[in-house]
């Protein structure tokens, strides 16, 4: 009896969870510019290093680690205004805080389609990139891994200003403010991890803590994100 | 039952009311009336647990709301002035999508049935971008016949929807009080809906 | 005890106990300010090292301590004011951020005053002169993202919850920030209080660090003060205030 009430739960947990993310994937395809813009940026950003500094490989490749991972960081900052506006201006978000599941599981699936909407196409990209600025292959793959590790928790903390943002004045601004701060361990650990590989060090420590970074976020940033957008919506 | 007690709302800096309170039972109707922003809105959002009251206390089958939510929300059915429609997605989509949300695991042919019901089944594979405010609201509203929660609460229903869909609204409305179920409802309109007992609330700037 | 403690958790009755308690903390802030200046300028020793321009720390140390004492003091009142909706608190955490941030400020400012002589650079991407860096961003965030919110409600919860969120990441940031800096430089340079520090120098500094802390109480109260009459000016006892006042 117990078991399959807590089934039954279970089950409409996982189905709501489900409605969110297909929809939100649904939507992404149905606006594909969308995509494009996020990743054009990210590659925009990190083309105009090298036309500022110099086509110098031995400093392009120096610089690589940092200058990628800000770019990634950027781009992914900009999607963030896309998170939960529309959803706040038509009503949807209404609807997901009317929802009988707790509003932070259902936002880890808002968060998720962000991450594989905006975050993992700039994964993809970032060894082409990398290829311009002279990086070697293992410090390539060290960037995939850092990136594919680290750009979880920037969809994840983002998502906190993101949320207590909505419909603010000048919320675009505001949200870098908030956020970019709160990135500053990913970009340390993250653009270190490609930075060591480079020295021929091992990067592993670097993306334990980068992981560890993504781990804790998971954690709490939907709880904080869930709270913001209650007070956001009222 | 749904109880309100005392309630309290200020929004800014302004007091929009307060003691305001009432019972709600099974097959109870509540018209909530008054003119512009004297926080019609405002009421239903708390009682839907949307906005926390300054004042006051909710309860849902004498369990106070805020910390009874997995009780209360399935149980409960709130649109907005805002349909909640995505632009990008059809009709169908968008209701199914909401229906789902709100725990109903509806299937295309119910979605499609309830279409039918409030008279847009021609734009079930519509785009919501394309529709018209009316069918709009009529796509928001196919909801009710989807839902199978006892307590719906309405901003508005009848704004923007023609007569033809008026009348079919308020005989749905109708048959929920007959089955037991309560609506609390705003509206402008004159409309006669059926209810075993039907209590008007006035809020007063 | 308790029943005080809700008495003055209201603006109404907090507002006059306020203002009772600025001229102490204020008398107090310049007495206390007084004898630190003398200590740190008069009595206590030239560094045989760095000569007198080490004299800054005196300014420098106290203030980097309030700024991340007022951070979690501001998260403690923001933590307050969502847990039970008490508005006290929400504007205690509003009123605690300029202070906080202009102590962010002055041990940048000091830092670098200080960096000049040491270093001969005005900015080292020192970990502490850093994170004070970031601390400073938090402040601005904070301070931004609640001035750009009209409703005082939803501005207060949201800054509050943006305050626990950065009370949270300012230990990792911290740890990231120091983890960088032994990475990258062979941290030779370590800025901070020198090891043999004379009695008479941790007199100094504790001195500035209490003067420190009655400024930032005193003017703290005076802030709520402005915000509780802006917040309440349509209440009676603000107004009843006002026309008390006139007549």
């Amino acid at each position: 009896m117990n078991t399959r009430k807590t089934n039954a739960k279970t089950n409409a947990w996982t189905s709501a969870w489900l409605t969110v993310l297909k929809r939100d994937l649904l939507l992404a395809l149905r606006r594909r510019s969308d995509i494009a813009t996020t990743l054009f940026f990210f590659v925009i950003v990190s083309s105009l290093f090298p036309l500022g500094i110099g086509p110098e490989a031995a400093v392009l490749s120096s610089i690589a680690p940092g200058v990628l991972w800000v770019a990634a960081l950027l781009a992914g900052m900009i999607s963030l205004s896309r998170l939960f506006a529309a959803d706040f201006t038509d009503g949807t978000l209404e609807q997901m805080l009317l929802a009988p599941q707790p509003l932070a599981w259902l936002v880890t699936a808002k968060i998720l389609a962000h991450w594989l909407v905006c975050g993992l196409p700039v994964v993809l990209l970032a060894p082409l990139i990398g290829l311009q600025y002279a990086l070697p292959n293992e410090a390539l793959l060290v960037l995939v891994y850092s990136l594919l590790l680290g750009t979880p928790a920037l969809s994840l903390i983002g998502a906190i200003g993101a949320a207590l943002t909505l419909g603010v004045r000048g919320s675009g601004l505001l949200v870098a403010l908030l956020v970019l701060p709160l990135y500053i361990p990913a970009l340390i650990f993250g653009a270190g991890a490609v930075a060591a590989s480079q020295h021929g060090m091992s990067a592993q420590a670097h993306l334990s803590l980068l992981a560890a970074c993504s781990l804790l976020s998971l954690v709490l940033a939907p709880l904080a994100t869930a709270a913001a957008l209650r007070i956001s919506v009222e | 039952m749904l109880i309100a007690q005392d309630l309290a709302c200020v929004r800014g800096d302004r007091l929009l009311f307060k003691r305001v309170g009432f019972e709600l039972s099974a097959g109870g109707l509540l018209y909530v009336l008054g003119e512009n922003g004297t926080g019609k809105s405002s009421l239903l959002r708390m009682l839907c647990g949307l906005l926390m009251p300054e004042q006051g206390e909710i309860f849902w089958q004498n369990k106070k709301i805020k910390e009874n939510a997995e009780n209360y929300l399935p149980n409960l059915t709130y649109i907005g002035h805002l349909n909640g429609l995505k632009d990008d997605l059809t009709a169908l989509e968008n209701l199914q999508i909401s229906a789902r949300l709100a725990g109903n695991d509806v299937t295309d042919k119910q979605t499609l049935a309830a279409l039918s019901a409030i008279g847009i089944a021609r734009c079930a594979n519509l785009p919501a971008r394309v529709l018209s405010q009316g069918q709009k609201r009529r796509v928001a509203l196919a909801m009710l016949w989807l839902t199978q929660s006892q307590l719906w609460i309405l901003d508005e229903p009848f704004a923007a929807l023609d007569v033809a869909a008026t009348e079919v609204l308020a005989t749905r409305l109708g048959e929920h009080m007959a089955n037991g179920g309560m609506t609390i409802i705003t509206t402008h309109q004159d409309v006669a809906i059926n209810a075993r007992n039907t209590q008007t609330l006035r809020l007063n700037a | 005890m308790h029943i005080h403690w809700f008495k003055y958790s209201s603006p109404q009755t907090f507002y006059p106990l306020a203002g009772k308690m600025i001229p102490w903390f204020a008398a107090l802030a310049v007495l206390l300010t007084i004898a630190g200046l003398y200590v740190s300028f008069a009595i206590a020793p030239t560094d045989f090292q760095q000569g007198e321009a080490y004299r800054i720390i005196f300014v420098h140390v106290p203030a980097a301590w309030m700024s991340m004492f007022i951070y979690i003091v501001m998260a403690g009142w923001a933590a307050l004011g969502l847990g039970f909706n008490a508005r006290l608190s929400a504007m205690m955490a509003q009123a605690l951020a300029p202070t906080g941030a202009i102590f962010t400020l002055l041990a940048l400012v000091t830092g670098s005053l200080w960096g000049k002589p040491m270093w001969g650079a005005w900015w080292v991407w020192d970990a502490r002169l850093t994170s004070e860096l970031i601390l400073l961003f938090l402040y601005l965030g904070f301070m931004a993202l609640q001035s750009s919110i009209d409703d005082p409600r939803r501005a207060d919860r949201a800054g509050a919850l943006l305050a626990l969120v950065g009370v949270v990441n300012v230990p990792i940031i911290y740890f990231s920030v120091k983890w960088w800096n032994t990475l990258h430089q062979g941290s030779t340079i370590n800025m901070g209080v020198a090891p043999k520090m004379a009695m008479t120098m941790l007199l100094g500094m504790l001195l500035m660090a209490l003067a420190f802390w009655m400024y930032s109480i005193a003017v703290a109260l005076m802030r709520v003060r402005c915000i509780m009459l802006e917040r309440e000016r349509s209440t009676d006892w603000v107004k009843a205030l006002s026309t008390g006042g006139q007549a």
